[in-house]
């Protein structure tokens, strides 16, 4: 029935009001052709994608965007933001809405395969994790047995909760609360012992509602895995290939301590990754069919991935996350950028 | 002004009660009691035990309520100034999350330097449409300042002549947007919920037909997921690529949605009239046309005027629906404004503000089909 409606709708307004035309499969000719880059985040998630009082787009999510563009283009601003909530998000990457996805969105097998998603590096490791309060003395998470949780319903979060507690023989009893800030306000209240998120979300709602943000603690142990990363459609090898290695010459760029502040005083240097990443040995861009200075134009307008997380979501940002997971690999962390040769 | 102050409760008491005083008791003498303000209590507050005890309890609720949420709204609350932890240290409403975000919450992602463009586009807009509310305007006027005032809106929303800079209609947001999908969702779903219900009332099998399919698939489905499949659905019909405005299928999918409803109001207008204004038209020899548009419409539409305004105001709250789908209408903005994680705590500030401003609006429809209801019904007054 719904269905009826909607071709009746398409018959009588589709003829009239199309726009944008695009040629199936070859989203990179597309994007060129078009001069900007549509590129999906979040409606608003502080630190990863959110309007700002001005209504720029800024967060993590929101540099991966720019940052294609920048390769792309030679300017992070030929960007067009879409906006999308969860339920939408994949099938605007799928009807061709937007060329890219950047929103906070966990890679997994079935996105992977059955959705039709090719994902590119990990931007962000996120995991599920409990804050609870100082003085309730809990060290770790197997000491929660019997403790009420503050948990969101109907989302992963949830599931993860049980299954790891049934895993471990434990109970708990727990407080669902629909919104976010309630939820938060719930347990700032004292309504239950601990509370429940992705460890991104704990920190920044404890920056933000706690009234003295020192009394509570992030428990070490994270109980789920969540990695977020940018997705393409697939079908157009050379479009994934390109949103893959301008995320790899982020990380690169930190792993060699180029910035956005410092990036010419490396010209000239001998260091052959450093050469080829600004594009002082030609070849890199041909392949990728973008222009040489590719990476120097990411670097110099978005900055390296350290700019970029300081910036959104650590130390610089409300946020103030710590490196974590997302410090480089040779710093403890996961961030791992494949050889740029 | 002393002598006239000592005089005030007994004056304010004889009016009070002046007014209060149904006219038949006017009949009875004079009641003593009524000249005073014990008496007036005594007569229209403690008159009998259960309203003595809903006296109480009414008084203990306000007692109650009142004073915390005064002190919450008033006295507790912080106006100005941009510092999060002092609205927090004074316990009260944070009003100043207001002053700081009012922008982004009633322009939404329109850009910053540019906000001047909606703002004159909304007084147009508001000025256009309170033209359309003066019976001054009811004839041929009311195209041309429609005529003068859309292009002109859209002139100065999408700008791209004139030195002003394009603004892709992706980035409109905020009250103008909730007041646009409203607007054009209603002023363009009245004539097509006109004609609906005229081909549901048709002698022609086949127009009743697809009338009838049309209402009561629309009318059996939320409009969440009219919004839903407009958003979501829709385009995996259409070729790989091709898109169709995202602002557009939400203002058709709200359009569709809210003539399904009205078409079974202006129905129940076309069958409450008596059969014989339509044997009158059609014994006056006049075309079916002619008798819909002379004779039956214009009594119709009067006896279901509380019903279409109600329409109105639904489908004016409806449109804040469309944040499922992605569009920055006010009640998004003021949402999205939370994400601030300095200013996260202060949502019910935020959600009052909204509030507030929908009431606006909805108290002006309201208030405006009584006045409607008066003027038109004026000529079946003795």
């Amino acid at each position: 029935m719904k269905r009826l409606a909607l071709l009746a709708t398409l018959a009588l307004f589709g003829g009239t009001v199309l726009s944008s035309q695009v040629q199936a499969g070859a989203t990179f000719d597309a994007v060129k052709a078009r001069g900007s880059l549509n590129c999906g985040v979040h409606t608003g998630l502080a630190g990863f994608g959110a309007p700002d009082d001005k209504g720029n787009w800024a967060g993590l999510d929101v540099d991966v965007c720019r940052a294609v563009a920048a390769a792309l283009f030679g300017d992070a601003k030929k960007v067009k933001y879409v906006p999308l909530t969860t339920q939408q998000r994949f099938t605007a990457l799928q009807s061709g809405e937007i060329d890219m996805l950047s929103r906070n969105t966990t890679l997994t097998s079935q996105r992977d395969t059955e959705l039709g998603l090719n994902f590119g590096p990990t931007n962000f490791y996120d995991g599920q994790g409990f804050l609870v309060p100082k003085k309730l003395n809990v060290k770790n998470a197997k000491e929660l047995n019997g403790a009420t949780i503050c948990v969101l319903p109907g989302t992963t979060t949830e599931l993860n909760l049980t299954d790891y507690f049934r895993a471990n023989k434990m109970d708990f009893k727990p407080v669902v609360i629909e919104k976010q800030d309630e939820l938060a306000a719930a347990f700032f209240a004292g309504r239950c012992d601990a509370i429940t998120s992705d460890a991104s979300q704990l920190a920044s709602i404890r920056s933000a509602q706690a009234s003295n943000p020192d009394d509570y603690v992030i428990l070490p142990e994270l109980i789920s895995k969540e990695p977020f990363a940018t997705g393409v459609r697939h079908g157009d090898d050379q479009w994934f290939d390109l949103v893959k290695w301008v995320v790899y010459a982020t990380f690169e760029a930190e792993e060699k301590g180029i910035t956005s502040a410092n990036i010419d005083s490396f010209k000239g240097k001998t260091d052959p990754t450093v050469k080829r990443l600004l594009g002082e040995t030609p070849g890199l861009g041909k392949a990728l069919g973008v222009s040489e200075s590719w990476a120097y134009d990411v670097i110099k307008q978005v900055g390296n991935y350290g700019e970029s997380f300081e910036r959104n979501v650590g130390s610089g940002s409300k946020l103030k996350l710590p490196r974590g997971l997302n410090a480089q690999w040779n710093k403890g962390g996961l961030i791992y950028a494949l050889p740029i040769r | 002004m002393t002598s006239n102050t000592n005089l005030d409760p007994k004056t304010a008491s004889e009016i009070a009660s002046h007014v209060e005083e149904p006219s038949q008791t006017e009949l009875r003498a004079p009641r003593r009691s009524a000249l005073n303000v014990l008496g007036w209590a005594r007569e229209n507050l403690f008159s009998s035990a259960p309203n003595t005890l809903l006296t109480v309890l009414a008084v203990s609720l306000l007692v109650w309520a009142v004073p915390p949420l005064l002190g919450w709204v008033l006295l507790k609350a912080t106006f100005l100034g941009a510092d999060p932890q002092a609205c927090r240290e004074a316990g009260g409403a944070c009003w100043s999350f207001i002053e700081v975000k009012h922008r982004f919450i009633l322009f939404g992602l329109y850009p910053h330097d540019e906000h001047w463009r909606p703002l004159l586009a909304m007084g147009l807009f508001l000025s256009a449409i309170a033209a359309s509310c003066d019976p001054r305007f009811w004839n041929l006027r009311i195209l041309a300042v429609w005529g003068a005032a859309l292009p002109f809106c859209g002139l100065l929303m999408w700008g791209g002549l004139l030195g002003l800079t394009f603004v892709g209609n992706d980035k409109w947001g905020g009250l103008p947007l909730t007041l646009i999908l409203a607007t054009l969702g209603i002023v363009l779903a009245f004539p097509l919920s006109v004609l609906l219900a005229l081909g549901r009332r048709s002698d022609m099998p086949a127009i009743r037909a697809i009338c009838v399919g049309y209402i009561e698939t629309v009318r059996g489905v939320p409009l969440v997921s009219v919004l839903f499949m407009a958003s979501i659905m829709f385009p995996l019909f259409l070729p790989e690529g091709m898109t169709i405005d995202k602002l557009l299928r939400a203002q058709l999918g709200i359009m569709l949605f809210t003539a399904a409803y009205l078409a079974e109001a202006v129905r129940g207008g076309l069958q409450a009239l008596p059969k014989g204004q339509y044997e009158a038209a059609d014994a006056l020899g006049l075309s079916y046309w002619q008798k819909m548009g002379l004779i039956i419409l214009p009594q119709a539409l009067r006896l279901v005027i509380p019903p279409i305004v109600n329409q109105f105001i639904s489908c004016f709250k409806d449109t804040s629906l469309v944040i499922i789908i992605g569009l920055y209408d006010l009640l998004t903005t003021a949402k999205t404004a939370l994400s601030d994680p300095l200013w996260r705590p202060f949502y019910i500030e935020s959600y009052v503000f909204a509030a507030f401003i929908y009431f606006l609006f909805c108290f002006f429809m309201s208030r405006y089909s009584q006045y409607l209801e008066k003027r038109l019904n004026a000529g079946l007054k003795r």
